[in-house]
């Protein structure tokens, strides 16, 4: 039986990462672990490998890139908006028109709204093709509606496989363009009155105990990209305790404009900046959640999450996003006990004397 | 951080108290007249040891001052040489001890300690146990020792056994040699206080040190939380008050136990009733020791213990009996505490990633939950049942000291230094011997009126929980955790101080104790005797709490101290309650009014007034 062309997130596990890329599949294995996750669908890299198939397109694209100088910027820069110009203008297969378009409508009728507001967002197949993986850091549409606009920006997403950086890394690592592919998932945009990020370890300290949380009004752009300071909030991983909260001065947010039916910034109102935008019954779940999540992995977690506070508390948390928490992972702690004591609580007792660590 | 200089503090002499200096030892006074020593002192950074002396020590009280003085530094520094500190220094301005760790400053020096530490250290913790065993026998000799000890009273003609058994000692040599003997018990009782104490802690603070490595974030109280739930005899004599509260019950004397909060009235009533009888004697069989339990922290000798005012425990039966009739449980929540205790232990052990550091987190923990017993029923044997006797022991001599009129009241004689009452002793035995009237009969109780006026001046007086120079971090470890000093509360207190009006503040920092927020009402509670008042659930705001105030902790929701860290009593007592704690906010029952509504978080260590 031929590679589906779209998948539910609901059937994606962490085995479906060449189909689905990493980020759907986890999205599908959260759902697994019984976390709350808005849903969606996939067009799966068969979907992507057919669209790239039909017609002319390979040999175009292929045409575009042959005896190009990766390391001409400018003609790089040229030959990337050419293929991404002749991906985003290639028709779909009415099969594939069909499939995603066909998906979405239930996606919308799942949840009750005509024209769903979705993500639209790239999923790199794999964490060492770097090429795809910078795709997948790029191209996220928030705040699609309609079957339209859903096929335009999908097809944008897999031409994201060719931004300029992509094509200069696989040409200087030698990978073959065509051997690459990526999934895009089509997401129930959660229409977030707060969002932002979650660590399940402390980001400064490495300590697993605590999971720190970052938060700002809106949709969860202005966290991630750093736009703002965001509220930020230190949990006690054990007993869910807020061990602290730093509440700052939060200037703007991200949400959709009414009139435009796109997301932007908006500047948040003066009497809002100083108010903590997360309440702390959310904040314990949300900690919870977390600690739930890096439980299923078996290794510390980031998250990407969101607040819909239209819906009643106790169900309006969402996580949108989990990774594998790269930095400390990565990073050998150096073990607390010092080196070559013998383990005794005295040799403890004498080196942490001499050593006079303070306390407090 | 500023902090007054301790020269400046004691020169502005409260009108009236001029010449105060003569109502404690020499040694304890900031000094201008010797420039080394003054230098020393202005550049050591001095607290307020507010966790013993809630108020001003009256010139006998000094004794145990003086003891621990000697005790925790000799262990500290001649007998274990634990290695970067010394002992610690002690000071007293207006009747307020200041006391300061002194360290070891010279690297070599500290090397030079270590295999000392190392071998001492090493040999009390590999044999704990048996040690602790041996302990325990010389303190109730020395308890009994002390029960046992007469002091005389000076006859008018000596018994003839003297003459028949060629005896060749006078009653007015036996009681000056009680005395002494009174004083020299005391004294080793002190000895043995800190003979595992200072090790204890150590084990205590560098669990804390390790685990606060491993996770740079964990709140201290939790770290506690690990060795809590452990049974230690301290508690036994409020496990006691419980059990006569069931017994009460059980005999159907509910009625007599609780019609009045006079003991002697209950009494008389029980007596009339044969169960009433058969419960007295239920209660007469706990007395001792049970009933030795001081109702402050046994540090002054107006902490009487509840053998003397038995309305004390008869106060806390009726708590309990309160409470089971409405059905409440009066059982410290002990199998939840300790589930939680294994849960949380659990959980973060989990969280260790080094297969090493994990043995290192059990051999510390398990070396932690080894000493937490000594570490709190020490307490039992020197501070409340030593102590209680002692006391009272003070009184009988205070008693001959009265008859032959050198003092005008037996509390007087707490108003004179410990030598000062040897001088006084012989004046009255050769005055005696003599057959004339002592000199001490016409200075010394004018002398004592003047020493109550100064002592009052004292109380009055607002002691600066921190003077001289602070140092850039607070290393010492026992300063941390008993008493709750570390950068950031002193940051707190002096963040306080610069406050002019007290009346405006509204957030207070203090140490989380015990985690949890509740909101209630402040109820004030200077001395034991004040938590009769406590309403149910309110939040008890204390300069700091003690075993004998464990009924208070029964009515309760929530308690703030002025003093101690995270292993002071209020926050282990929380902690077995399940209830939030604030400790160690320095200035708590200062700015804190009866009936304000407080915010207390136990888990960030907060309190919030409502204004």
């Amino acid at each position: 039986m031929a590679a589906p062309l779209v998948r539910w997130f609901e059937e994606c596990t962490k085995a479906s990462v060449p189909l689905v890329g990493g980020k759907c599949a986890s999205l599908g294995e959260l759902m697994h672990a019984g976390v709350r996750v808005p849903p969606g669908f996939a067009l799966t890299t068969e979907g992507y490998r057919r669209f790239m198939a039909a017609g002319s397109l390979a040999h175009e694209v292929q045409l575009r890139l042959r005896s190009l100088d990766v390391n001409d910027l400018e003609a790089l820069e040229r030959a990337s908006a050419s293929v991404r110009e002749a991906i985003e203008a290639q028709p779909y297969s009415l099969e594939m028109e069909d499939a995603i378009a066909e998906s979405y409508r239930k996606l919308s009728v799942r949840c009750c709204m005509p024209a769903l507001p979705v993500a639209v967002r790239s999923s790199a197949t794999a964490e060492d093709l770097p090429g795809a993986s910078f795709a997948g850091q790029q191209d996220t549409y928030l705040w699609i509606r309609g079957a339209d606009e859903v096929l335009q920006h999908v097809r944008r997403c897999m031409s994201s496989l060719y931004t300029a950086r992509a094509i200069g890394y696989r040409a200087a690592k030698g990978f073959r363009h065509d051997d690459v592919a990526i999934s895009v998932g089509v997401q129930k945009m959660a229409q977030s009155s707060t969002a932002g990020v979650m660590f399940t370890l402390h980001p400064a300290t490495g300590d697993r105990s605590v999971i720190v949380i970052d938060s700002n009004y809106g949709f969860g752009e202005s966290v991630v990209s750093g736009e703002v300071t965001p509220d930020h909030f230190v949990v006690n991983k054990v007993t869910l305790d807020i061990l602290e909260r730093t509440i700052s001065t939060k200037e703007l947010y991200y949400t959709v404009d009414p009139k435009s039916q796109r997301s932007r910034a908006f500047e948040v109102p003066f009497e809002r900046q100083k108010v903590q935008s997360l309440v702390d019954d959310e904040i314990t779940e949300l900690a919870w959640m977390g600690k739930q999540i890096e439980k299923h992995y078996g290794h510390p977690v980031d998250i990407e999450w969101a607040v819909d506070k239209r819906l009643p508390s106790g169900g309006n948390l969402f996580i949108l996003q989990a990774r594998p928490e790269t930095v400390w992972s990565r990073k050998s702690r150096p073990a607390a006990r010092p080196e070559g004591a013998a383990g005794s609580a005295i040799d403890y007792i004498v080196s942490g004397m001499l050593a006079g660590k303070r306390l407090g | 951080m500023k902090f007054p200089v301790p020269h400046d503090v004691k020169a502005k002499t409260i009108p009236g108290t001029e010449g105060w200096e003569r109502m404690y030892p020499y040694q304890y006074q900031f000094v201008t007249d010797d420039p080394v020593r003054n230098q020393y002192e202005k550049e050591t950074f001095w607290f307020y040891d507010g966790l013993h002396y809630p108020e001003p020590l009256y010139p006998f009280d000094t004794i145990w001052d003086e003891a621990w003085y000697l005790a925790l530094s000799q262990y500290n520094n001649r007998i274990f040489q634990v290695p970067p500190v010394r002992g610690v220094d002690h000071r007293i301005i207006n009747g307020y001890v200041y006391i300061s760790p002194v360290p070891v400053k010279d690297p070599e020096e500290v090397g030079r300690r270590v295999p000392n530490f190392m071998e001492r250290a090493g040999f009390y913790f590999k044999n704990w146990d048996a040690l602790e065993a041996k302990w325990k026998k010389k303190m109730e000799a020395t308890i009994r020792e002390l029960e046992a000890l007469d002091i005389p009273r000076l006859p008018e003609l000596e018994d003839m056994s003297v003459v028949t058994e060629a005896l060749g000692e006078s009653k007015g040599f036996h009681l000056i040699k009680a005395y002494d003997d009174l004083i020299n018990l005391g004294i080793k009782c002190w000895q043995y206080h800190f003979e595992f104490l200072n090790l204890g802690y150590a084990a205590y603070v560098f669990f804390l040190d390790f685990t606060q490595k491993l996770f740079p974030n964990i709140p201290l109280q939790r770290v506690t939380q690990m060795i809590s739930g452990i049974d230690v005899i301290m508690y036994q004599s409020d496990e006691e008050l419980k059990k006569l509260a069931r017994k009460a019950i059980e005999l159907g004397v509910v009625e007599a136990v609780t019609f009045s909060k006079e003991w002697t009235e209950v009494e008389q009533a029980l007596q009339k009733l044969p169960k009433g009888k058969e419960w007295l004697a239920a209660l007469e069989r706990v007395r001792n020791p049970w009933f030795h339990i001081s109702t402050g922290t046994g540090w002054y000798h107006h902490d009487r213990s509840w053998n003397d005012n038995m309305n004390v425990p008869l106060s806390g039966i009726q708590t309990y009996v309160e409470k089971v009739q409405k059905g409440l449980s009066i059982e410290r929540p002990m199998q939840k505490v300790r589930d939680e205790r294994d849960r949380i232990t659990a959980e973060y052990r989990a969280l260790i990633d080094k297969p090493e550091d994990r043995k290192q987190f059990d051999e510390l923990l398990g070396c932690a939950k080894t000493v937490f017993p000594y570490v709190e029923n020490h307490l039992f044997y020197v501070e409340h049942w030593f102590h209680s006797i002692f006391w009272n022991k003070m009184r009988e001599v205070a008693a001959i000291m009265k008859e032959h009129g050198m003092i005008a009241d037996i509390e007087d004689i707490w108003y004179l230094r410990r030598d000062e009452i040897k001088q006084a002793l012989w004046d009255v035995v050769t005055a005696w011997a003599t057959g004339v009237t002592p000199r001490g009969t016409k200075t010394w109780p004018a002398e004592i009126e003047w020493r109550k006026g100064v002592m009052q001046k004292f109380r009055e007086w607002k002691a600066p929980p921190a003077i001289g120079t602070a140092p850039e971090v607070i290393q010492e470890p026992f300063t941390i955790v008993l008493w709750g000093v570390t950068n950031k509360s002193l940051a707190d207190w002096a963040a306080v101080q610069e406050v002019k009006d007290p009346a405006t503040i509204t957030e207070l920092k203090g140490f989380a104790g015990s985690p949890g927020v509740t909101k209630g009402r402040a109820r004030v509670c200077r001395t034991v005797d004040e938590i009769r008042q406590l309403q149910e659930g309110e939040i008890l705001v204390a300069p700091t709490t003690s075993p004998s105030w464990a009924p208070a902790f029964a009515k309760i929701g929530a308690c703030v101290t002025d003093v101690g860290g995270v292993m002071s009593h209020a926050a282990i007592v929380c902690r077995e309650y399940g209830m939030p704690a604030v400790v160690g906010t320095g200035h708590a029952t200062k700015i804190i009014k009866t009936g304000m509504m407080l915010r207390v978080d136990g888990s960030t260590g907060g309190v919030s007034i409502a204004r």
